[in-house]
């Protein structure tokens, strides 16, 4: 049973097979978001703040933290934002860049065991960033592509993930602190690319007993209606076999459909998270107040 | 959709036949765009011409859709795939004709340390829906490789995109590599993928950025003078 514990100062998260599917709050990132990209390059960081807060009151139980800004001090704005975010919540992040130096600078502030995002099985990528892994005692996110590209056959990309994790082995690194990243296609222009992932994660699972995460919100680009095809998609790779994904909570029906998920795949024991989130009926808004006084009841 | 079916493209004049053609390509057929071409050929067409009124033409309306948000990835791919298929028949005649309409030649890769490619692929099918000869030098390019190709093909346009903040600082060093052979000055360098903007695209002196794949070809276009 693989276990992952990624932590904050004050916060274990596990991910692992027995276990909820972890959501990792995706906004923090200004690609492809010019305001922001442009108010963190200034040292303005209150959208981020508020990226935070709306993200974990949706229900990610982990952040990703990204400060990729074109000709920015990344390894500086990077490690500000993870600061800033661990000074205003306890969840645990993921530091995520494809900057050595930013990746360092995150870490080397970071409180607690965090998630590196990512190495992949270039050769160059893994022997810089491994080492980084094990100095702070971190966790990694492992991309499934080398120097060749991204295999558009599954088995190879299970070869790559090996790989990565017996090199990772080499460095000192657990088993359980690396997650294979199966690498999402965008099923508009591969129309494999969803059973390409479900047959790799029954193998990642199975035979490399790893835990796994994906940028979950890929599958529907090019697609009209993508959020539907988002909140289809993660309930199957969950069943499949996937442990995490970095993910945009905010998005109407996403989280209802990964906590069902839970329920379905027998992680949520006595279906309690749900019944928790959805005891009220919507807009009433006393779910926790009612929870808390049935469960005090049945133990007194 | 039956009596579509009775469409019979040999019957149609000339007229009808290349508006059936771009809605056959908009319809991503490839089998009747290549029955269309066929029939235009038999009837005496010149290629560029085939080429210009009824192929790219059949895809400039693909790429207005696309812009706008009309068509999908999917549907623009399946475009793309009957445009190949015309261009199959095309091709072998076009290299041996004298007069030549192509748009203009495009190269195009992503760069060094980088092997994201469905983008790039992209830009590269509306590139080629607009009427360009696209040479696809694919992923992880060093400058080596793009000099190759710059002396090889002669191209009006160069190509580069990256989708990782660790390596469109290399689209700069290519840009600065052919600054200092004299290329930059003749050569139009585009630049593309997710992590980019203008201000980055300025800033290694790039001549263009285009933000998407339907708005590069259109630039593109732009560059080589033959904005439609």
């Amino acid at each position: 049973m693989t276990r992952t514990v990624i932590s904050s100062a004050s916060k274990d998260i596990i991910i692992g097979f027995d276990q909820p599917f972890v959501m990792i709050g995706e906004r923090i990132n200004p690609t492809g978001r010019k305001m922001l990209a442009r108010e963190m390059k200034e040292g303005n960081y209150s959208r981020v703040e508020k990226d935070a807060l709306a993200q974990i009151a949706a229900g990610a139980q982990m952040l990703d933290v990204n400060a990729g800004i074109p000709l920015a001090d990344e390894p500086k704005i990077l490690a500000d934002v993870v600061q800033l975010v661990q000074s205003i919540t306890d969840v645990p992040l993921a530091i995520d860049s494809s900057i050595v130096e930013a990746l360092e600078a995150g870490l080397s502030v970071y409180k607690g065991k965090a998630l590196v995002n990512s190495t992949t099985a270039e050769e160059e990528v893994m022997e810089r960033v491994l080492p980084l892994v094990k100095k702070y005692g971190a966790a990694v996110v492992a991309i499934s592509n080398d120097e060749t590209g991204i295999s558009e056959d599954p088995d190879e990309r299970y070869e790559i993930a090996k790989l990565i994790v017996e090199r990772a082995a080499d460095h000192g690194i657990k088993r359980e602190d690396v997650i294979v990243d199966p690498l999402v296609m965008p099923i508009g222009a591969v129309t494999s690319a969803g059973r390409d992932v479900f047959h790799l994660l029954r193998r990642l699972r199975g035979e490399l007993k790893v835990n796994t995460t994906c940028g979950a919100s890929n599958i529907g680009f090019g697609l009209p209606n993508r959020h539907a095809i988002n909140n289809a998609f993660l309930p199957m790779v969950a069943a499949a076999g996937m442990t995490s994904a970095i993910l945009n909570p905010l998005h109407p029906g996403l989280v209802p459909a990964v906590k069902a998920a839970d329920v379905l795949n027998g992680v949520d024991p006595n279906c309690s998270n749900w019944i928790k989130a959805f005891r009220e009926p919507a807009g009433n808004g006393e779910q926790s107040g009612r929870g808390g006084r049935r469960r005090g009841r049945r133990r007194g | 959709m039956s009596d579509e079916d009775e469409i019979i493209l040999k019957d149609l004049n000339d007229a009808d036949l290349v508006d059936q053609m771009k809605d056959d390509l908009y319809d991503g057929l490839a089998d009747e765009v290549f029955e269309g071409v066929e029939i235009l050929l038999e009837r005496g067409w010149d290629a560029n011409l085939v080429l210009s009124d009824a192929l790219v033409e059949g895809m400039r309306i693909v790429g207005v859709d696309f812009r706008d948000g009309i068509l999908f990835v999917p549907e623009v791919l399946q475009c793309a795939g009957a445009m190949k298929k015309g261009m199959g028949l095309l091709r072998p005649i076009l290299a041996q004709s004298s007069t030549k309409s192509s748009t203009g030649k495009f190269v195009i890769g992503t760069v060094k340390g980088d092997i994201h490619d469905i983008g790039k692929n992209l830009v590269g099918m509306m590139l080629e829906g607009a009427g360009f000869e696209v040479i696809d030098l694919g992923i992880n390019n060093p400058v080596e490789n793009y000099l190759e190709a710059i002396d090889k093909h002669r191209p009006n346009v160069l190509g580069m995109s990256a989708l990782l903040t660790t390596t469109m600082p290399y689209m700069g060093v290519v840009i600065e590599e052919l600054d200092k052979r004299g290329i930059l000055k003749e050569l139009p360098v585009m630049v593309g993928g997710a992590p980019l903007n203008q201000e980055f695209a300025d800033a290694i002196n790039a001549t263009s950025y285009g933000r998407d794949a339907a708005m590069s070809a259109e630039l593109a276009k732009t560059l080589v003078g033959k904005n439609m």
